[in-house]
């Protein structure tokens, strides 16, 4: 057992933490930091940044223009640029659809594909959740039927994140009414252009528009938007969901978001003097912190482990703790600013009326609301305590 | 980073996982604390030849140079047995006074005999007022004149004190009471002239003593390290101590879950099993989510145990504890709750479990105090 950083492994922690602090533009770190939405531009800028450094795809195969880097080292990356402020990867090219694509999609779809989610020349959105179908995915309703060689696909899909932005979609759509009903589901790969398509936004509690509506009518696509095997399209998506355990805990995240506590906390708005000379806060700030940092260990032992590939119900727990610990540092923004996290300015306000309190203050209960979804997606806290109770108690 | 034991400590773990299963049931557990000690010599000298007694000791002072790791695998197995032997207080705490003040020669006259299973000590610290608060020491230690010392004073709460050959008495020696420096550290016989002692049962199931000091002669030769500034070694020595439980308190909340998952699904009402029911599913998956981070911290306190920044160290163990007594808190009473009427027998073994578990937290600082410790001391990601 030795659970000491190699000296290798030190040294990339240094080199990506020095990359972050020196390239990172100084515009798109003030954004993060004080959690102001980013343009679809500041992604694709910092996308470019990690591309030509060779890190936009840091697990991916040298083979395929990825890093190659070691699950540990993969987590060092993370961590090193969440807390650095860097804004995050598009998880839905790098993370989710690109290691489907390079491990059952044809040679001409790698070749096609991989490249552009590299440098962000593509953005893909995920179309997998319908209305009807959220925890329980598998009972999803759009459909993909066979014409004049053509697939066919009809349906809806829902809280698409960053549609608005995207060029490509994925979708799973049911290409076998007969079958069991995870039998019966194909994987596609879809141009957001194609006739038929139809994006509505949905505005979420915090006024942000981070979520769309797409609507599939009659959207005809080509043979080759089919990746593997027709009616394998469950297998894919449950690969890809074992994907996620490097990441899911977002450590990173939640570290820069107590160290922004830390630093709006040491600030004198009220009588009553800087948050963090009230013992109560600080010790609730603590309760946090030991959880983050058993967090970060039980991180590592998941990620140190063989990878099997299949999912694995150890990132139950990490998605748990992890969605817990974000919301609790969200809490404790709400405990900082207080009384002036009351006033609420539309997204779209692009008037030049001054916020009403401390400039820092209005992003605060935002984040707050909007961080409501990380104990929601991705599998909810409910889906991952069933897993755990099947796959590691045998309940 | 690995997480992984080498084949010896596999096998040291395997090892003692089999004598508890042999030996350590929970009947053959109620025979052992009714005995005269309270616990079972006869394991005792299986310990000492499986070499477990002698385990975090440099081979040079006569031990089996082990360290933190082993100590960690041993407790978590004892932990899971709910064992009474007095291996925390002898071998893990009294051990790392001795190994982090004791001279040459007082190595080599100590350590053999605790590892050949011979000496058993106690450490006599705490002190009616003192609470957790390790520089808090009244009890006095008066230069004699000759080099040696006359201890006087109160000691409570001793953990096995009442079976100990021998105490580590800590007593001041010049300052205040509540002064950090002019502490001393001093080599006691238990049935020295002057030392009385009432033992008592504790809610764990364990023993502890009440000791009295009265005029009680040391010889120069047991002045354990610097007689004015012993705290830096008893501070090292309960943070060592404090990874040796996190350890013993992960195998308690194993055995707790694992226990609970079989009742669930052996225990049948409705006509089913109750573990088929979501809402309990979903309560031993926290347990599992508790246990994990628990799990977590145990590693982390086994990799800090040695080192040597003993802010760094104190800090660690604060998080160690806080997590361990906010996990086992939350283990051991879903795990009475869900196992119903059964668990509130005081033959069953659960609620044996739920009440050391309560008393890790109650040892050297309970959640609560160690959080607020952390509180007062800046980011744990500075």
């Amino acid at each position: 057992m030795d659970l000491r950083l190699t000296e290798d492994e030190l040294a990339f922690r240094a080199e990506v933490r020095a990359f972050v602090r020196d390239s990172l533009p100084a515009s798109i770190r003030e954004k993060t930091v004080a959690g102001k939405h980013l343009a679809k531009d500041d992604y694709v800028r910092w996308t470019r940044i990690l591309a030509a450094r060779g890190w936009s795809a840091p697990h991916w195969p040298q083979e395929w223009g990825g890093a190659g880097l070691s699950p540990i080292k993969q987590a060092i990356f993370l961590d090193e640029t969440q807390r650095g402020s860097a804004p995050e990867l598009i998880a839905f090219g790098v993370s989710m659809v690109g290691p489907v694509i390079y491990t059952f999609g044809s040679r001409a779809q790698k070749e096609r594909f991989l490249p552009r989610i590299i440098d962000l020349t593509d953005w893909w959105c995920q179309g997998f959740s319908e209305p009807g179908a959220g925890s329980d995915l598998a009972s999803l309703r759009t459909t993909a039927r066979c014409d004049a060689d053509n697939w066919v696909i009809s349906g809806q899909k829902t809280w698409t994140t960053m549609a608005q932005y995207a060029d490509w979609i994925f979708v799973l759509a049911r290409t076998n009414a007969q079958a069991k009903k995870q039998e019966g589901i194909s994987f596609f790969l879809v141009d957001m252009k194609t006739p038929g398509i139809t994006v509505k936004p949905i505005q979420t509690i915090d006024g942000g528009h981070e979520v769309n509506e797409v609507f599939f009518d009659d959207v005809r696509v080509p043979p080759d938007a089919l990746v593997g095997e027709e009616n394998k399209g469950w297998d894919y998506a449950k690969f890809l969901l074992a994907n996620e355990r490097n990441g899911i805990a977002r450590v990173g995240v939640s570290k820069a978001r107590l160290d922004r506590v830390r630093q709006l906390a040491a600030i004198s708005v009220y009588g009553s003097g800087p948050k963090i000379e009230d013992p109560f806060f600080r010790a609730k700030l603590a309760e946090v912190e030991v959880e983050l940092k058993a967090l970060e260990m039980t991180q590592m032992r998941v990620i140190s482990a063989p990878r099997t590939g299949k999912p694995d119900p150890a990132s139950s727990v990490l998605k748990i703790k992890g969605s817990e610990i974000q919301q609790a540092t969200t809490d404790l923004l709400m405990e900082v600013v207080g009384p002036y996290a009351l006033p609420y300015r539309d997204p779209d306000d692009m008037s030049n009326e001054p916020p009403v309190g401390p400039d820092w203050a209005a992003p605060l209960a935002p984040i707050y609301f909007n961080n409501r979804k990380v104990s929601i997606y991705g599998g909810s806290n409910e889906i991952q305590r069933s897993i755990i109770a099947k796959a590691i108690l045998g309940l | 980073m690995d997480f992984e034991l080498s084949p010896e400590q596999e096998q040291l773990r395997d090892n003692i996982a089999r004598l508890m299963k042999d030996r350590y049931g929970f009947e053959a557990r109620k025979g052992y604390q009714a005995s005269p000690h309270g616990w079972s010599e006869a394991l005792w000298r299986d310990y000492a030849e499986m070499g477990l007694l002698g385990a975090p000791f440099a081979e040079a002072d006569g031990g089996y140079g082990g360290g933190a790791v082993e100590t960690m695998i041993v407790m978590e197995q004892f932990g899971r047995a709910l064992a009474l032997e007095p291996y925390h207080q002898s071998v893990v705490l009294c051990g790392a006074l001795i190994r982090h003040g004791a001279s040459e020669k007082q190595r080599a006259d100590l350590i053999g005999a605790i590892a050949a299973g011979e000496l058993r000590l106690s450490f006599a610290q705490m002190e009616r007022q003192s609470g957790y608060d390790l520089n808090d020491v009244g009890a006095s230690a008066v230069k004699d004149g000759n080099g040696g010392f006359t201890l006087s004073g109160e000691k409570t709460l001793v953990g096995q004190g009442d079976s100990a050959d021998k105490f580590i008495v800590c007593a001041r020696v010049s300052g205040a009471r509540r002064d950090r420096e002019g502490v001393g550290l001093f080599l006691v016989d238990a049935d020295a002239a002057g030392v009385s002692r009432r033992g008592y049962p504790t809610q764990d199931g364990q023993r502890a003593a009440e000791i009295s000091f009265a005029g009680v002669r040391v010889a120069p030769h047991d002045v354990l390290g610097p007689p004015d500034g012993a705290l830096p070694i008893i501070e090292r020595a309960i943070d060592e101590t404090i990874a040796a439980l996190a350890a013993e308190a992960v195998g308690a909340m194993s055995e707790a879950l694992a226990m609970t998952v079989e009742y669930f699904k052996t225990r049948k009402q409705f006509g089913v099993a109750i573990g088929s029911f979501q809402a309990l599913q979903h309560r031993a998956s926290d347990m599992v989510v508790a246990l994990e981070q628990a799990r977590s911290m145990m590693y982390l306190a086994a990799m800090m145990a040695a080192e040597d920044d003993a802010a760094e160290r104190a800090r660690t163990m604060s998080a160690v504890k806080a997590q361990i007594g906010r996990s086992a808190k939350f283990i051991g009473e879903q795990a009475v709750q869900m196992h119903g009427g059964i668990a509130m027998t005081y033959e069953y073994k659960l609620g044996h479990l739920f009440k050391r578990l309560t008393m890790i937290d109650a040892a050297y600082g309970d959640a609560d105090l160690h959080v607020r410790r952390l509180a007062d001391r800046g980011s744990l990601f500075a």
